[in-house]
């Protein structure tokens, strides 16, 4: 899943410019920047910013789905949904790790998220009643998480790209899961069909959003692009996105709620009707329908959690007692 | 006279930018800053190398390689966790 692009204008720098300069030829050159090299204070900042963004949406990501762990339909849908919760858990510390090596702590990371400083992708915000959602989630959210997450496999930051490597490779799985729910439910009972065409009405144009503001709206890309942590634009994946989805939903015999939508033979490209830019403004802002029992969510885990992180603390320092009673008593 | 004992280093190369650090072998120095100078030397005489690590070995916890049934083997079953337990016709594309 992904940490859409919501960013807010990047700092303007007060590094000393030849250092500014010789680390845009090293950009230019397509090397990667690693924890250790010299970077602008606003190269820093952004990343540490656009990453941690990115761990939270994995981990609050983890919500919408868990809603249904315990209700899924058959044991064979039930291990697998478990799985995909597992790997969005494991995508959420792969991405934690990498912010950390800019020099920031899990423990401010965590912070910042619990009390709303913090954004996560608008996606996760949004209830999932039916079991249909399941399957959406998978095409549609993880699509276009996948048509986002392609592209920063190369992004300028060495730990970014290399966890965005790792987590592309797990993503797979997810969206043929997601995609085979909701062919089997398209594929049933006129009830079941009905479940899966109301949740892509509901999904269709919050998936949009995730791709972030327009580009004529969007504050930070100019720079992001210049330092290579972006590479395409906002529009440009939502178009990749939408081109690949859209034939995917009438295989199924599904429809999509967008009245304008309609194939340009000319460009090769679907053509959408307006994003509702005041929702995604909204969602964003904390006053998404599911925004304060996200983090209510997760506030309680993190505070449920406690004693184990306790426990976890006192048996090392048990066993390391220990050891060096040993040692004492063998001197 | 005797001679203290070297401690050993391990030492991970990045050979091309972007990649991680894989570990290359091990060697004995006296210090940290030793150790980076004699991998340079060991390991990187044609330019393997972009980035050296030198970590102590004795800072190394490896699992026990006899563990490793219980440590991998459950995951063999759980062949959910792989894209091509699920069904996608070919028109729909590649996913």
């Amino acid at each position: 899943m992904y940490a859409q692009a919501l960013n807010t204008v990047t700092e303007v720098s007060k590094d000393d410019p030849a250092k500014l300069a010789a680390f845009q030829a090293r950009i230019d050159a397509e090397e990667k920047i690693e924890p250790n090299d010299w970077m602008p204070e606003g190269y820093r900042k952004t990343l540490v910013r656009q990453i941690s963004q990115h761990a939270h949406s994995e981990i609050v990501g983890m919500l919408p789905e868990g809603n249904w762990i315990t209700r899924a339909p058959s044991l064979k849908r039930k291990a697998a949904l478990l799985a995909k919760v597992q790997d969005e858990g494991g995508h959420g510390l792969y991405l934690y790790s990498a912010a950390e090596t800019l020099g920031v702590s899990r423990e401010e990371l965590v912070d910042a998220l619990h009390s709303g400083r913090a954004k996560y992708s608008s996606i996760f915000n949004y209830p999932t009643p039916s079991w249909a959602d399941m399957g959406m989630i998978g095409w549609l959210v993880d699509g276009a998480a996948i048509m986002n997450q392609i592209p920063l496999c190369r992004t300028s930051f060495g730990p970014y790209a290399r966890a965005m490597i790792r987590i592309c490779k797990e993503e797979s799985f997810h969206q043929r899961q997601g995609y085979e729910i909701v062919m089997t439910l398209a594929r049933g009972t006129p009830a079941q069909k009905k479940m899966a065409q109301d949740s892509l009405n509901r999904w269709w144009w919050p998936a949009l959003m995730m791709f972030g503001p327009s580009d004529s709206a969007s504050q930070h890309s100019d720079q992001n692009m210049k330092w290579k942590i972006k590479r395409f634009s906002n529009d440009a994946l939502r178009q990749k996105f939408i081109d690949a989805t859209v034939p995917q939903g009438h295989f199924l015999g599904l429809t999509f709620p967008d009245p304008d939508l309609k194939f340009n033979e000319a460009t090769g490209h679907w053509e959408h009707g307006e994003i509702d830019w005041a929702e995604f403004n909204r969602v964003v802002k904390g006053e998404g329908p599911c925004n304060r029992e996200r983090i209510k969510a997760r506030i309680k885990a993190h505070d449920e959690g406690a004693w184990v992180r306790e426990a976890a603390l006192a048996h090392a320092e048990k066993r390391a007692a220990r050891k060096a009673a040993a040692r004492i008593a063998a001197e | 006279m005797t001679e203290k004992n070297m401690p050993l280093w391990e030492v991970f190369i990045r050979s091309r930018t972007g990649l991680s650090h894989r570990h290359a072998g091990s060697l004995h120095a006296p210090d940290a800053e030793m150790a980076l100078q004699n991998a340079r030397d060991v390991y990187t005489r044609r330019g393997e190398g972009l980035s050296i690590w030198v970590v102590p070995s004795s800072a190394i916890t490896a699992s026990d390689p006899t563990d490793k049934d219980v440590m991998f083997e459950p995951t063999a079953s759980k062949i959910y966790r792989h894209p091509t337990f699920y069904e996608v016709p070919d028109e729909v594309g590649h996913m």
